[in-house]
């Protein structure tokens, strides 16, 4: 899931200025992790009014990165939407581009930072798990990611900062490795630290369209 | 007056400079790099070392700017940001300042994927305009780009950029060349040139904005050596425009390094002549040889 955070609501007032605004919501991740769901997005209508802020419509995307789906879904809103000269979304940063794909005239403002593709841990908790390298390494490092939950993306083992199971970077952080070496030694697979990994395909990380 | 190096001198004073490319060696042979420059010393004021050029792994543009010091050559250290981050960057500044090094050309640098190791991850922390107004800040202000003082000198270097007329859209280039000068740019090193009227455009949008005054700007010249690299430049190279009679005059050339040669000759002549135009940037790539007879027949050797 791609996790986001809303941005405060200073920042997005500094930004919209003044209204009349229309609310683009995403019933996938932004909902699962409360940036953009039916909810927030109720209070964001909420808060703005207070502020004196028009908000002329707004509708929750199913989801805001189907390009087609979105077309069939915002018809309905012409009207409301020809009355803002602004549309905000609350979605991740590929929701909030198809929505400017569709509306070349309208300013288009993103109400939310987009963090990572991560796991859902507990109902308020998410963790960072994968960076989209293009060429998944997971099975030799019994499902752990190293090129994405060690900050160094470090594919021969531990760094010398790995301390009681922590990142140096951070005590909140795992170290991923700690994870790994646990993992492999539980499967009688500690052999695999042996291999030294060669230096990664990085050109799979820049491909930019894909066909079906 | 104290210049920061020779080649802000001469352009301070009104000179014609004239600037050569020495492309490092696939290897640590010093004396490959110094064999390049004995062929073109003389026949420029300044040499600009790559830095890993097409992405291409070679000896560092430090070293062989280090190389040419001890040769009595001045060196124009080319700095891409493909293989640094910010910390790595600032870091050789202050080497490269440290030992002698005067110029700095200032680049974004070629994608890895046009290199030989197109599997490497590209680093492009910053790009060319943020690395330009980080160097400008270093020497200036004294300060690292995270705010930080620098404590013990601050480097003393004389900063260039590139600009490409042929890049779309053209509008913004003349912009891109504004925003480089306000970040620190005082030199212009340009794409090769093969079309002169599209160049003479740009450079009356850039004169009409007042920038030439603001900017040394260089006009770049690569001879064409065969048809194939015509071909190449023609059809492959991103941002370079070969205009067809170019193309069919070295395809009809019974002697196209010859043709090549007077195309080169000839297009020095016109830009040497257009208002806004303070020197001239060879890169003969794999053809350094030809440098010093292009230069004198261009009648700029007497500027050197």
């Amino acid at each position: 899931m791609i996790i986001t955070k809303q941005k405060n609501l200073e920042e997005i007032l500094r930004v919209l200025g003044n209204g009349p605004v229309f609310l683009i919501g995403c019933s996938e991740c932004a909902t699962l992790c409360h940036t953009g769901g039916k909810d927030e997005i109720g209070a964001m209508k909420e808060a703005l009014e207070k502020r004196k802020i028009p908000v002329s419509g707004c509708i929750i995307l199913d989801p805001a990165c189907h390009l087609n789906n979105n077309k069939r879904m915002l018809k309905e809103y012409s009207k409301e939407i020809d009355r803002s000269d602004k549309i905000l979304v609350f979605a991740c940063g590929n929701g909030v581009q198809t929505v400017a794909e569709l509306f070349a005239e309208k300013e288009i403002l993103t109400g939310t930072d987009t963090l990572f593709l991560g796991e859902i841990s507990r109902g308020n908790e998410f963790d960072k798990r994968c960076m989209l390298c293009g060429e998944c390494l997971l099975d030799i490092f019994g499902g752990f990611c190293p090129v994405t939950r060690c900050p160094k993306s470090m594919l021969n083992g531990p760094c010398g900062g790995s301390s009681g199971g922590k990142c140096e970077i951070s005590s909140e952080m795992e170290c991923v490795w700690d994870r790994i070496y646990q993992q492999l030694k539980n499967k009688g697979k500690l052999q695999v630290i042996d291999v030294i990994q060669k230096p990664k395909d990085w050109s799979k990380a820049v491909e930019m369209k894909r066909r079906v | 007056m104290s210049y920061r190096s020779n080649l802000e001198k001469i352009l301070s004073e009104g000179r014609f400079v004239v600037t050569a490319e020495i492309g490092p060696p696939k290897g640590s042979d010093a004396k490959k790099i110094r064999d390049k420059a004995e062929i073109v010393r003389g026949s420029a004021n300044a040499f600009n070392i790559t830095d890993n050029q097409t992405a291409v792994v070679r000896m560092s543009s430090l070293a062989g700017c280090v190389i040419l010091l001890q040769m009595d050559l001045e060196p124009i250290m080319q700095m891409t940001c493909r293989d640094r981050n910010r910390i790595g960057l600032q870091s050789d500044v202050l080497g490269a300042a440290a030992l002698g090094v005067r110029n700095i050309l200032c680049l974004t640098g070629d994608h890895q994927s046009f290199g030989n190791h197109p599997a490497a991850k590209g680093v492009f922390d910053v790009d060319s305009i943020q690395l330009l107004q980080i160097i400008k800040n270093m020497r200036d202000a004294g300060v690292f780009q995270s705010g930080d003082p620098l404590l013990a000198e601050r480097p003393s270097v004389f900063l260039g950029a590139a600009a490409n007329p042929y890049a779309d859209p053209f509008e913004i280039q003349v912009d891109l060349l504004r925003k480089k000068i306000d970040a620190g740019a005082e030199f212009i090193q340009t794409q090769s040139v093969y079309n002169v009227e599209k160049f003479a455009r740009w450079m009356d949008d850039v004169q009409s904005q007042g920038l030439d005054k603001k900017v040394h700007i260089l006009a770049g010249i690569t001879p064409l050596k065969s048809v194939r690299m015509t071909e190449r430049m023609k059809f492959h190279v991103p941002g370079t425009d070969v205009p067809d009679v170019v193309y069919q005059r070295m395809k009809n050339a019974s002697d196209p390094a010859k043709e090549g040669y007077t195309i080169a000759l000839e297009t020095i002549r016109e830009l040497k002549i257009l208002p806004g135009i303070h020197g001239i940037h060879i890169t003969a790539l794999f053809w350094e040889e030809i440098i010093p007879a292009l230069v004198k027949d261009a009648g700029l050797f007497h500027q050197i």
